[in-house]
């Protein structure tokens, strides 16, 4: 019979495909591709937080799918990363709702207590700082995203506080 | 039906069809980018909106499906408006750069900007800049001008069945690209430049050559594969900038394949003959046509005179034109010799006087996507005919069962494959008489008792019964013999069992044709047991390997290089330097000619002369010479015509290459060839012994003929350069100990030469792939046999 091609899986670990598998069991077996996000946020998760060409391989050749097609998912959603990225990624909405409730505020004061800007990760490896669009919490704007948690109604103050916990 | 009204005007149309499609059949136009009626619908540039009654918005006319008594506006005020805001968008961040763009002049976005753009933009910030990529040789990339229309995308996705280029990033950062630093490898990439309304994307081999209105539009017929595709041929002042395909629904439909649309590149190559050459006491010098073909002439002669007449062979490329094939067997005939030939790839000649009249499809190209099952039998079609294989792969995307019966597991572009049987060259026969086997039970007097009996002995393996099972389902069913068939040392074996396996399972049996005019060639009798139009032969000549293996004494060579051309370079290279002599009729000159002819005579190439193709469903296509020719090259049917003369020829008194094309189509009369019903039924059904690893050799897409070999941009591309080396899959390199790129030593019979190693895992256990056509390999030998590699 005709040997596979494929390269073996090399980057993922044996946890990160059976969750992937548990996703691919949602969705008819020809629609792999089904699995494609849930696929590239597994992978983000175990590379810490960000995103490799070798990942986005893998994970093509595993759902049976053009590599650039997996690229074009990866780099349309804001969620994935493609550089290195903090141990905690801050997103600071700068929206409509956020700019009027002052986030320009919230933004400066991340920047000057942390001494990184957008796109930027602390020396330490600690904090990286990203600017985002409307996360939908505008009712109690400003706010931020620190790894699946929602911070609103933010001061300085209350930035000081929550980084100080996270430290 | 629905009926609708467009602009105040009814109109009947199919309830599912969309606005544009409507429009665009009765002659409405509605301005669009994105929308492309052979691709699916993406609604992404928005410049179809129309206005539709009841409806709060605009709609998008390449989206929206037609409801019977829908009215529609595409030119009133809010028509307009919405449409010369969107061309407004799209000029945002369009560069204005037409004077220095190839696309200038016959651009979509620059034509629809002069009807709906305004006269000044209203835009002064800055511009978006996309840097280019460099994503191979045929296609030239200028990303900035990209309007996101992913037409390429949808072409990749859709036709070409590889999704190569992709729309990274999102909103005003979306980018269309390859895969970081990957290359676009499709063998029909160019038509992507065709589908591009910009110039985002343009042919990298015409880039900044010409402006599109100093061209001249003329038709012609692409020689290269059996399709026959039609083509126009761009000229300025009598030079080939380009060529683009034609029109033809039953043929190519609007596509073209990067062979058929590069090639023109090997029509200015630098080896070109321009002068007829002799060889006067060792020496080449160039002399004039009548110097020249009195040579051949007399050399001809003599070799009659001397010893026998069939000791004078024709050879023939098949990509030669229906007159020249037809006047060459005349001239060789007229010299009362039958060693004429153009099938140099094949070496099984057994069953000839039963093949049919010429290599049929068994059906027109266009019927091929309404198979529900098709089996090919040792073709890489995609790479042999690659629109071929596009038909049966929008057959397989209908549900159609394709099945493959090959000797490497072949990529075929994500076509639906519903069963691939990987077997070596040894063992097709083994498992075509597997299939047959399983297919007879429980039938009756459908096959030759004595096939019947030969089958006998035969076991059916569960994946040969699997194949068996599902070639017994569907209405319209197909069994297709490929190039990788017809050149195997078995071949009459194959057809045998392949006509059983078609008649057991009410299939139809169809050929696929090597060259442009391979159908021509059999057809113009360019064969040593059959006169034009298929009339036998009692005494037949030599065929082609025979003549190249064997020796004779003189050669006529029409469009070959066979040491690149044949089933065994190397035999041929041999016994053309020990002939007395040889007169090649060629549009280029090698060194290697010079050490075995006698006469090089220019002739000119399937742009440069009249002609006639038959393709590989029997179509005959006409054409005109749309270049003339440099210096003193001359059409091949001039020369032969002349030749025929000074020879004594009888009735070689044509003004015309039309006469000639009805002197074989009277002789053809309404003959028809039958596939079901020409073969031979075999006397034994065995495969060969095996002694080491076997060779398997393929003819790459780019080494298919002289043209081709010297078309530069796709000798850059990954086809061409993938041909090389030697490939075998990984456990054969391991029982060898060498690793990928490894110089290692190849033994077949007394040749031995060095190559580099290709890991290729589409290769089984006890094969070697080693391509055909390239330089390098020729000392090597016959394209069947026992390979042994040492590291």
């Amino acid at each position: 019979m005709l040997a596979q091609r494929k390269p073996r899986p090399t980057l993922l670990t044996s946890e990160s495909y059976a969750e992937i598998d548990r996703w691919l069991a949602k969705y008819p077996p020809e629609r792999k591709q089904s699995a494609v996000m849930a696929a590239l946020t597994i992978a983000q998760d175990q590379n810490g937080g960000w995103l490799t060409s070798e990942l986005v391989n893998e994970i093509a050749d595993y759902l049976e799918m053009p590599a650039v097609a997996v690229q074009e998912v990866a780099t349309f959603y804001s969620m994935y990363e493609h550089k290195p990225v903090g141990q905690h990624k801050i997103c600071v909405c700068t929206n409509v709702s956020c700019m009027l409730c002052d986030s320009e505020r919230i933004v400066k004061h991340l920047q000057q207590k942390l001494g990184i800007g957008f796109g930027q990760i602390t020396p330490d490896g600690k904090f990286s700082l990203k600017e985002v669009e409307c996360l939908g919490a505008c009712v109690n704007a400003p706010m931020m995203l620190i790894g699946k948690t929602y911070y609103e109604n933010l001061t300085p103050e209350k930035i000081d506080d929550i980084l100080a916990r996270l430290n | 039906m629905a009926t609708i009204e467009i602009d105040g005007k009814p109109y009947t149309a199919e309830v599912g069809q969309m606005l544009i499609q409507v429009a665009d059949a009765n002659g409405v136009e509605i301005p669009r980018f994105c929308y492309h009626e052979k691709l699916s619908v993406s609604a992404s540039c928005r410049m179809c909106l129309v206005e539709m009654e009841k409806a709060p918005k605009p709609v998008p006319a390449c989206a929206t499906p037609v409801m019977d008594g829908m009215k529609v506006w595409t030119r009133s005020p809010k028509a307009l408006t919405a449409q010369k805001a969107v061309m407004e968008f799209l000029l945002i961040n369009h560069p204005l750069d037409c004077p220095i763009c190839d696309q200038g002049g016959e651009c979509e976005l620059q034509d629809i900007s002069v009807g709906y753009g305004k006269d000044a933009s209203r835009y002064g910030e800055e511009k978006r800049v996309v840097f280019d990529k460099n994503i191979g040789a045929l296609i030239a990339t200028e990303m900035t001008r990209c309007i996101h229309c992913t037409r390429c995308v949808r072409f990749g996705q859709e036709i070409a069945g590889i999704q190569e280029l992709g729309a990274l990033g999102r909103g005003e950062h979306t980018k269309i690209s390859t895969y970081i630093g990957q290359t676009v490898d499709s063998e029909l990439s160019g038509n992507m430049i065709d589908l591009c309304p910009v110039g985002a994307l343009t042919a990298k081999p015409s880039r900044f050559n010409a402006r599109a209105w100093e061209l001249q539009q003329l038709d012609s017929i692409a020689p290269h594969d059996g399709i026959g595709s039609n083509i126009h041929v761009h000229l300025r002042r009598n030079e080939i900038i380009r060529v683009v395909p034609k029109q033809n629904e039953a043929i190519n439909e609007i596509w073209l394949s990067d062979r058929d649309r590069f090639s023109y590149q090997g029509l200015t190559a630098e080896d070109r003959l321009t002068v007829p050459m002799i060889k006067k006491e060792g020496q080449w010098q160039p002399t004039d046509w009548e110097t020249a073909l009195q040579a051949a002439a007399t050399g001809m002669k003599q070799i009659v005179e001397k010893y026998e007449p069939d000791q004078l062979g024709g050879l023939a490329s098949a990509t030669a034109t229906l007159e020249e094939l037809y006047l060459l067997q005349r001239v060789i005939r007229g010299l009362g010799s039958d060693c004429v030939d153009h099938r140099l790839h094949q070496i099984d000649f057994a069953d000839q006087a039963h093949a049919p009249l010429f290599p049929y499809l068994g059906m027109p190209i266009a019927e091929i996507e309404r198979c529900n099952t098709a089996l090919i039998i040792g073709s890489h079609l995609r790479k042999e005919q690659p629109l071929l294989n596009h038909r049966l792969r929008k057959a397989s995307m209908n549900g159609a069962k394709v099945m493959f019966i090959n000797p490497i597991a072949y990529d075929f572009n994500d076509m639906r494959i519903a069963q691939q049987i990987i077997t070596s060259p040894n063992d097709l026969i083994t498992t075509l008489s597997g299939v047959a086997k399983a297919l007879l039970v429980g039938k009756n007097n459908v096959i030759p008792q004595q096939l019947e009996d030969l089958l006998a002995d035969t076991k059916v393996t569960e994946e040969q019964q699997t194949l068996a099972q599902s070639l017994e389902t569907g209405d319209h069913r197909l069994i297709l013999l490929g190039n990788l068939a017809t050149s195997h040392p078995q071949f009459a074996l194959i057809r045998a069992l392949a006509v059983a396996i078609a008649k057991l399972s009410s299939a139809k049996l169809g050929y696929c044709a090597e060259a442009g005019n391979s159908a021509g060639a059999w057809l113009a009798g360019v064969l040593p047991h059959r006169e034009a139009a298929g009339m036998p032969i009692s005494t037949p000549g030599v065929n082609a390997y025979t003549m190249l293996n064997k020796g004779l004494k003189g050669y006529v060579l029409l469009g070959v290089e066979p040491e690149l051309d044949s089933y065994d370079g190397a035999k041929a290279l041999e016994n053309l330097q020990k002939a007395e002599f040889v007169v090649s009729l060629t549009a280029y000159v090698t060194d290697t000619m010079k050490t075995y002819a006698n006469v090089l005579l220019p002739i000119s190439v399937f742009t440069e002369t009249s002609g006639t193709y038959v393709n590989n469903a029997g179509t005959w296509q006409s054409f005109t010479a749309v270049v003339i020719p440099k210096n003193e090259v001359r059409p091949g049917w001039k020369v032969l015509r002349v030749l025929g003369n000074l020879l004594n020829v009888s009735g070689f008194d044509y003004d015309s290459s039309e006469q000639v094309r009805s002197e074989v189509c009277e002789k053809l009369g309404q003959k028809t060839t039958d596939n079901l019903n020409s073969w031979q039924v075999p006397n034994d059904l065995s495969a060969r012994k095996i002694d080491g690893l076997q060779r398997i050799t393929e003819l790459p897409i780019y080494a298919t003929d002289m043209i081709v070999r010297r078309a530069s941009a796709l000798q850059f591309t990954r086809d061409a350069t993938s041909a090389k080396g030697v490939h075998v899959n990984s456990n054969v390199a391991a029982q060898i100990g060498a690793t990928e790129a490894n110089v290692v030593q190849v033994r077949q019979n007394a040749a031995k030469i060095s190559l580099p190693l290709v890991i290729d895992e589409r290769v089984p256990d006890g094969c070697v792939l080693i391509y055909a056509g390239q330089a390098e390999n020729v000392a090597l030998g016959s394209w069947h046999g026992w390979v042994e590699l040492t590291a």
